[in-house]
């Protein structure tokens, strides 16, 4: 069920084109992904000083906005906006210029590929974990391409190091990203997460212990691969007066910002999805809470309709509260930990995080089979378990030929 | 004669691939180079998703385009004695450079004219891809790889079609070059490492 499928009905009649309902579709989720990519900054940012705030035993914002100083992004977005547009003498104009819209627009696209829910996703792809990753590297370049073209050495400086964070933080964070997608059998968001509806234990975080502690070490290279406290040292202050974007002001510099909380909860939506049980609330309240109350007044979530939109937007707002908590934790741990040196941020992640995700790796492949040996069974608690490649894809007897590629490859054999 | 979305959408994506491509030839400044192929690159991975190749449009984003970033860095920024490094092509090497691109050319354009696009379209959709694009909106290119990767091949109809053979699968290969590759990156970091000195000391690297 996809957006399409709503919207057809409606141009059906007057345009008989198929085109011009998935026109309409991808204006509706570019608008929506721009929304929402607008507003998490917003109020992460907010978030960001009101926890820095508390942890440093001071209040924080408090003035715009009442009380808790809500609307103090949006001061500081006003004051950006009437800030000078400054390139230095020495830069590269026109890649100084067009660099900030590279970081934020390959953060942006990272969204196209998240599924919020079930069926809330712009684009359901097979290979949305494998293409996010793609396209959350992508980032970087827009960070080098700062660095580079600013004609400054701190930027510059900024710039290399970014670069050789990404190169081999990349490595782990696959490792530790391969590990739910093996039990999984799948490079689908939609159908990993669905693996974890019900409960929390079926949530693979749960599902043995070395998910268990890849969740933590993914979490702790997605910490780093977008560049946050205690490995920031692309922009490390005290070092390189504010690194690869010591050059911009404005709202240049106010993109790479949005860029980043972007990407925070870009990571954390990926860790909610492949570790923490997606849009699944882990009370199972979808079924005991949600299904009864669309019944009660009528709406059906299972078909298209008000009732499927609800179930879906159900499924939003959890992984949303989810993610935002994840966003949490990296900002209390920016503000609670000191910064690493640029020796020892290579060092934890070549010689640490790589050979522990290659043992949890290995462990968690392993698993399944000492279960299988030991005790006939490939799960310890009731868990998800993954649809064998062989109810996935109907592989041909000799003789009885017919479709070329498996119908049994629904949506519901996932479940 | 009907313009759909596709069209059109493969017109912006082959249009931005081939002026990209000749600004990455046209420009001098490395960086700026770097750029136009990343946008280059970036469009024919576009061009893969738009012919539903969806596995291959992501491995060409992760590929190409953190490749062209690796070598903007290792290659390029590493090795440049000035801040904005330009690179002047001498006429000999522009003479050989058209001769080997007019030669690729040709080659490209006899294999055009030589494939018989009519068998290779399927279905009236204008989906060129045979297996894949049937019911998903979006490729579903990857576990048809992987199940050929182990041998299996849901797409071919063994039984009915004598010609076709039970193969043994592409992982054993691919893991071969896989390792290969791995011990060549190796070799390079070994051989480019930087010797340590003889009083002990140990630089960060």
């Amino acid at each position: 069920m996809t957006l399409e499928s709503y919207i057809a009905p409606w141009l059906g009649q007057t345009l008989s084109e198929e085109g011009w309902a998935k026109a309409a579709a991808s204006v509706v989720h570019a608008a929506l992904l721009i929304a929402l990519f607008g507003a998490l900054p917003l109020i992460y940012i907010w978030l960001e000083r009101k926890v820095a705030g508390r942890i440093q035993d001071r209040l924080g914002p408090t003035r715009v906005g009442g009380k808790f100083g809500w609307l103090q992004t949006l001061a500081d977005g006003i004051k950006l906006i009437q800030k000078e547009d400054l390139a230095p003498a020495a830069a590269d104009n026109w890649i100084f210029r067009i660099a900030p819209y590279l970081a934020v627009a390959a953060s942006f696209i990272a969204f196209m590929v998240i599924p919020f829910a079930a069926d809330a996703v712009a684009v359901p792809l097979d290979i949305g974990v494998f293409l996010i990753l793609a396209l959350m590297s992508m980032e970087v370049l827009g960070i080098i391409l700062a660095g580079y073209s600013s004609g400054s050495k701190w930027a510059l400086f900024g710039a290399m190091r970014e670069a050789a964070q990404m190169v081999s933080y990349e490595i782990p964070m696959a490792l530790c990203v391969l590990i739910p997608l093996v039990i999984a059998g799948s490079l689908n968001f939609r159908e990993v997460a669905m693996l974890q509806h019900g409960l929390f234990t079926n949530w693979f975080i749960f599902h043995d212990p070395f998910t268990f502690l890849a969740f933590f070490t993914y979490f702790t290279v997605a910490t780093a691969s977008v560049k946050r406290a205690p490995f920031d040292l692309a922009e490390a202050e005290s070092e390189l007066v504010a690194g690869f974007h010591t050059e911009y002001s404005g709202l240049r510099w106010s993109f790479f910002f949005m860029a980043e909380y972007a990407s925070m909860f870009a990571v954390s939506a990926i860790a909610c999805l492949l570790f923490l049980g997606g849009w699944y609330s882990g009370i199972d309240a979808e079924t005991w809470l949600v299904t009864p109350l669309l019944s009660a007044i009528g709406l059906d979530p299972a078909t298209t309709g008000l009732g499927h939109f609800l179930m879906n937007a159900f499924g939003v707002k959890v992984l949303l509260i989810k993610g935002s908590l994840l966003v949490f934790v990296q900002i209390w741990v920016r503000w609670t930990l000191p910064r690493l040196r640029i020796d020892q941020v290579m060092t934890t992640c070549l010689k640490y995080l790589v050979p522990i995700s290659c043992f949890l790796f290995l462990g968690a492949v392993l698993w399944p089979l000492i279960l299988a040996t030991t005790m006939k069974r490939t799960t310890l608690l009731e868990g998800p378990m993954a649809v064998p490649i062989g109810n996935k894809v109907s592989v041909q007897s000799r003789g009885t030929g017919s479709g070329p590629l498996a119908k049994s490859r629904d949506e519901g054999s996932v479940r | 004669m009907d313009f759909t979305l596709e069209q059109f959408l493969f017109w912006v994506f082959g249009l931005l691939a081939c002026s990209a491509a000749i600004l990455v030839a046209a420009t001098q400044n490395v960086v700026r180079m770097a750029f136009w192929l990343v946008i280059s690159l970036g469009s024919v991975s576009a061009l893969f998703f738009l012919l539903h190749a969806d596995l291959l449009g992501a491995t060409q984003l992760l590929i190409y385009v953190g490749g062209t970033v690796v070598v903007l860095i290792f290659g390029v920024m590493l090795t440049a004695s000035g801040p904005y490094l330009k690179i002047q092509t001498s006429p000999g090497d522009l003479l050989m450079g058209a001769g080997v691109g007019t030669l690729l050319l040709a080659l490209l354009i006899n294999s055009v004219c030589s494939t018989n696009w009519a068998a290779l379209t399927l279905d009236t959709s204008g989906t060129v891809l045979p297996i894949a694009a049937k019911d998903k909106p979006n490729g579903g290119t990857a576990r048809p790889l992987g199940l050929a990767f182990l041998g299996l091949r849901p797409d071919q109809d063994l039984g009915n079609d004598p010609t076709a053979k039970l193969s043994p699968g592409y992982l054993l290969p691919f893991e071969i070059i896989s390792v290969h590759l791995l011990v060549v990156l190796v070799g390079a970091a070994y051989l480019a490492r930087s010797k340590r000195r003889a009083g002990g000391e140990r630089g960060i690297t």
